[in-house]
């Protein structure tokens, strides 16, 4: 597909306005209101994040990317409530975040899955905590194991499952808590490019099918507009909301999307964002001079 | 494939092959120098006196000593002593000591109050056990609370920390003056001994456990206690095993002092006694005792503890 007939990234089709519209008289799910995070360190202090504003709406999917170190991390650890802002807060249903709780449910890019339970027994993790009896959250467990397919597996340690395994499971533990919000922190970032297209499949398969709002950190470009609402693209030093782009690509989504022109026109704004054109001082780039002889056995390798 | 790759491990053939070897080579070194006349024998043993009137058959003499007075004699015209290369009474040969493994326990001690080898053993086992289990019931769970919560860290570790320089075996005399002269010092020692690292060790262990795995404890609603008892504990268990057996195997080490202190009892007793006796293959048998006895737990421990923690990736 050519520049000039690529649509602007903005433009909408009707159906796709028609559904904005309709999230945005959903109920609020998540708000973020004026949020900061400084860290100190050796080397002086640091600004993670700089007043980041969001409204979150009930069942929206969510994606953040942006550079490396530009706070994505700092600040899904807020919202779970594992790290505390500096300033500004988080509410979740009003209610203000100030500590981690089941009703944030949070996937992490290593698995974290526990290493001593079966992937029942680290399903059954959260459920036991939240008060059920061992029959309950056995049977719910099961449930879980069988949604994502892995029943063969049920009374498998972690270290007995492929990276694809350990985050379905991740994912089924956070789940069963019935978390009101996923928040999941570059989950696929470990897995190679065929088992992550499985994953995100499964991922939309779950949120169409489930009471949950996600939350999702990558830094995949094709990731994020193949699940996300909205992309909230953040810029380093200090970490701020560069754009907030709803993504005029109409749900449900479905592979064959990654060539239509919404979706090459919303990755074409994203890498303008998230690369801008370089200025060639401050670029770092290889500095190396022909070794090979003129005369080698393969002089050119074109 | 070569024997020196980095990092990469034997292929199994050759790998038996070498842990053989880490025993024979020792072994076979022990034979050379024991078997072999002219490796080393710096004395002679007399089997014939001659003229030389303080010589006695079996004696062990100096070689240059015995030389000389050979000179001496042949020089004077009368009879040369006679006698074959020999090795110090304190390097017993292999078989020597084979036997004494089976002699040791069946020679009857030489004072009916003393104990038999196998008496002496079992308390030696007993103070090691007594003073490393009271050392890991306490010890353990001051470690992992140390480990887990800054402030019991705060409190418990820096007088730990200085403990710990000090060596246990000057503590024998007050073990002795406050405990008696039985097993109770002798049990303190150990526990002095392994309780202040143990500590320290057992904190270390904790503090390493991947925070990301309370971090998800707490997003899935564990609370303090549950992360305590529920990911810290079950988290650490292999580690902590492991800790516990090379610990184990610093309690030996300070069994010597401990047995050296009040009366002198078990395995260390005998060994000074025989000593005195000169009875070094007994020394060397009963040393090694010790050196079986130690692997074979350490042994057992390491099979158990494959089998307890399924979890672990096989290594
Ligand atoms: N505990 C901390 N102490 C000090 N500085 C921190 C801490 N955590 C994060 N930072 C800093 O905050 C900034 C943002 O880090 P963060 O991990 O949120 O980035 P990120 O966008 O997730 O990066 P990546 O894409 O590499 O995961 C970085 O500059 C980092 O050095
Ligand atoms: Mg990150």
């Amino acid at each position: 597909m050519s520049e000039s007939t690529l649509p602007d990234y903005r433009v909408q089709s009707d159906a796709v306005r028609d559904r904005f519209a309709r999230i945005k008289k959903r109920p609020v799910t998540m708000e973020v209101a004026g949020l900061s995070k400084t860290f100190q360190s050796r080397h002086g202090t640091v600004t993670a994040l700089k007043d980041i504003n969001l409204t979150i709406h009930k069942r929206e999917f969510v994606c953040v990317i942006g550079p490396s170190g530009c706070g994505k991390s700092t600040l899904i650890r807020i919202l779970a409530g594992l790290e505390q802002a500096t300033e500004g807060e988080v509410k979740l249903d009003g209610k203000v975040v100030d500590k981690p709780g089941p009703e944030r449910g949070m996937v992490f890019q290593g698995y974290t899955l526990f290493p001593w339970l079966t992937v029942k027994k680290n399903i059954m993790f959260g459920l036991i905590e939240s008060g059920y009896d061992k029959g309950t959250a056995e049977a719910e467990a099961r449930q879980w194991i069988e949604l994502i397919g892995l029943s063969r597996f049920e009374n498998s340690y972690p270290h007995q499952l492929s990276g694809g395994m350990k985050q379905r499971v991740a994912i089924a533990r956070a789940l069963a808590n019935k978390p009101k919000v996923l928040l999941m922190d570059e989950p696929f970032g470990a897995l190679d490019a065929q088992t992550r297209s499985k994953m995100q499949a499964y991922l939309m398969e779950i949120w169409k099918n489930i009471d949950v709002t996600v939350f999702f950190i990558t830094h995949d470009l094709d990731e994020a507009i193949y699940l996300a609402d909205r992309i909230l693209v953040l810029k380093a030093n200090p970490g701020e909301v560069q754009e907030v782009i709803e993504v005029a690509v109409p749900q449900p989504r479905h592979p064959e999307q990654f060539l239509s022109p919404e979706f090459i026109a919303t990755k074409k704004r994203l890498e303008e964002l998230i690369h801008p054109p370089k200025q060639d001082d401050d670029e770092d780039h290889l500095n190396l001079v022909r070794m090979v002889p003129v005369n080698d056995e393969v002089g050119s390798v074109f | 494939m070569s024997l020196f790759s980095v990092n990469k491990p034997l292929e199994p053939r050759s790998r038996q092959l070498v842990t053989i070897s880490s025993f024979v080579l020792p072994i076979l070194l022990w034979c050379l120098v024991s078997y072999v006349p002219f490796i080393w024998h710096p004395e002679v043993e007399i089997t014939s006196p001659g003229s030389v009137n303080y010589f006695r058959e079996g004696m062990l003499v100096n070689k240059t000593v015995f030389n000389a007075e050979s000179d001496k004699a042949s020089a004077a015209g009368k009879a040369t002593p006679e006698g074959i290369p020999a090795n110090p009474i304190y390097l017993p040969a292999p078989h020597e000591v084979l036997t004494a493994f089976y002699t040791s326990f069946t020679t009857e001690p030489k004072r009916s109050s003393e104990l038999w080898l196998h008496e002496s053993l079992w308390s030696s086992i007993q103070v090691i056990f007594y003073g490393f289990l009271l050392s890991s019931i306490i010890g353990i769970p001051l470690g992992v609370l140390a480990g887990t919560y800054d402030f019991f860290s705060r409190l418990f570790e820096p007088f730990i920390e200085f403990f710990r320089y000090l060596p246990a075996p000057a503590f024998g005399a007050l073990a002795v003056a406050v405990l008696g002269i039985y097993q109770a010092p002798k049990i303190a020692i150990i526990f002095i001994g392994t309780f202040f690292q143990q500590v320290l060790i057992v904190a270390n262990t904790t503090r390493k456990l991947d925070p990301a795995l309370l971090e998800a404890g707490q997003t899935l609603g564990a609370n303090n206690r549950s992360m305590l008892f529920r990911i810290v504990l079950p988290g650490i268990l292999p580690d902590l095993y492991r800790d516990t057996r090379i610990l184990l195997g610093w309690a030996w080490t300070y069994l010597i002092v401990a047995e050296l202190i009040g009366t002198s009892s078990g395995i260390t007793w005998f060994i000074t006694q025989q000593a005195r006796y000169k009875n070094f293959d007994n020394v060397f048998a009963a040393i090694m005792m010790i050196g079986i006895l130690g692997l074979t737990i350490d042994l057992l421990l390491a099979w158990f503890g494959r089998r307890l923690f399924p979890w672990q990736k096989a290594n």
